[in-house]
């Protein structure tokens, strides 16, 4: 923990070796530490595979940029690392317009979390905070129930989805329309996205009071980017949404403590050979967690 | 460990280092991919962004000789000299010696079988963990191969 406060003071005084060092000791910390940053402005960002969350978090990350902000990228990738490379692309095609110090990317390989959570990624985001970073966004793949989970920590949430409309329907299914704040339909250069929208729009109708915005935007093409930043910056984080990170906060910390429990291959090898019930391996797992392990 | 794959240099071949970025997947390892043509600095940026331990260059142009010196000088500027680099793609046997010195510890041309790339980084591993030295900051003669 001396470590962490140490690296946190050099990283706050402006040093990026320290940060990322910060950050990789959030990572790799037995507890999670605890850092209250005065103020923290987070964007989730999520949608299915494929539909442009990168790119489009470049977009995003230039306007910014260019609007004086600094800006974090914590991008998780539970399933292929490999294909984080394409945003790191995207970076350095802003580097080039020399914006390179003013963006911060981390790729962070989730697998090890049940869920792809990691009560990690809360204390990276508030040191992250402090260390003067204005704009942070958590991007996650996919639209399954998992992926939901972890963009609910951000208190402001994007959904991107693509032309096909296939996907979203999964994205409905896990409950990201009831949780997100703006829907970007990305791609608009593509034949089939305003349909998408429209769709989503009427989706949306179902409920009265349902105002939240369905933009059209192209990351290939850089239009539509200036309103969707707008759109994001003007939602105002749900009241709700602070219960729901607390109980997320609650239950990733009570997963990682299950699954790094020092007990939990033999209980499971108990369930297989049926000398335990589901239920009794609950009981001995709380009772040795009630004791201190 | 924590692997960034980088391509320096304006050349567009990327299969090595794809099938390198895999193969280092598949054998635990965290890789982040960089992508194409990525500039010295852009290199030393986003090792020190992704906090990785070890960096991995493939160059097919024949810019090796110019660019992974100034990689490992960056690194070494940047207080990232604990990093392990390796290098691979169309390297002539002639400049080895020169990206040796300048803290490359293992370079793999075509043909190389995946596993001796395992091979190394579980090497790498070793000496890490036992504080033998091994970074691009490190001033030694070892090396892999």
């Amino acid at each position: 923990m001396s470590n962490i406060s140490e690296l946190l003071e050099l990283a706050k005084s402006g040093d990026r070796r320290s940060l990322s060092r910060l950050l990789t000791a959030i990572a790799e910390s037995e507890k999670t530490p605890t850092f209250l940053p005065d103020s923290i402005w987070t964007l989730g960002v999520t949608g299915p595979p494929g539909s442009g969350k990168s790119t489009l978090i470049g977009r995003l990350a230039k306007h910014w940029v260019e609007s004086g902000e600094s800006v974090a990228v914590l991008a998780l990738d539970p399933t292929s690392p490999i294909s984080g490379g394409s945003f790191l692309a995207d970076r350095i095609r802003m580097e080039g317009s020399d914006l390179g110090e003013r963006v911060f990317v981390r790729s962070i390989a989730s697998g090890n979390n049940p869920g792809g959570i990691s009560p990690r990624i809360w204390p990276m985001c508030h040191s992250l905070a402090l260390c003067g970073w204005t704009r942070i966004v958590i991007e996650t793949v996919g639209t399954g129930q998992s992926e939901f989970r972890i963009a609910a920590l951000a208190d402001r949430l994007l959904l991107v989805d693509g032309p096909d409309r296939g996907d979203i329907i999964q994205a409905e299914k896990a409950g990201i329309l009831e949780l997100v704040d703006v829907i970007a339909v990305n791609k608009s250069d593509l034949p089939g996205a305003s349909l998408a929208a429209q769709g989503i729009r009427t989706s949306l109708n179902l409920s009265e009071d349902d105002h939240r915005e369905v933009l059209l935007v192209s990351a290939l093409e850089g239009t539509g980017i200036e309103e969707l930043a707008s759109a994001i910056e003007s939602c105002e984080p749900q009241n709700d949404r602070n219960q729901i990170i607390m109980s997320e906060m609650l239950i990733s910390e009570w997963d990682s403590l299950l699954i790094s429990h020092p007990e939990i291959d033999q209980i499971i090898e108990k369930l297989c050979n049926n000398s335990k019930t589901i239920g009794e391996a609950i009981d001995s797992l709380i009772t040795s967690i009630h004791n201190g392990r | 460990m924590r692997v960034v794959i980088a391509k320096p240099g304006l050349d567009g071949h990327d299969r090595g280092a794809k099938v390198i970025a895999r193969a280092l997947r598949d054998g635990g390892h965290d890789v982040i991919y960089t992508g194409l043509r990525k500039t010295p600095s852009d290199i030393v940026r986003i090792v020190n962004d992704e906090d990785a331990e070890v960096l991995g260059l493939s160059t097919l142009s024949g810019a090796h000789d110019s660019l992974i010196p100034k990689i490992c000088n960056g690194l070494r500027e940047g207080e990232l000299g604990d990093v392990i680099v390796f290098a691979g793609g169309i390297i002539p046997d002639r400049d080895l010696e020169l990206l040796y010195k300048s803290g490359v510890r293992a370079i793999f041309g075509p043909g190389t079988p995946t596993a001796e790339v395992l091979g190394f980084l579980e090497e790498a591993l070793r000496r890490k963990k036992e504080n033998v030295p091994i970074g691009v900051g490190d001033d030694l003669g070892w090396h892999w191969n």
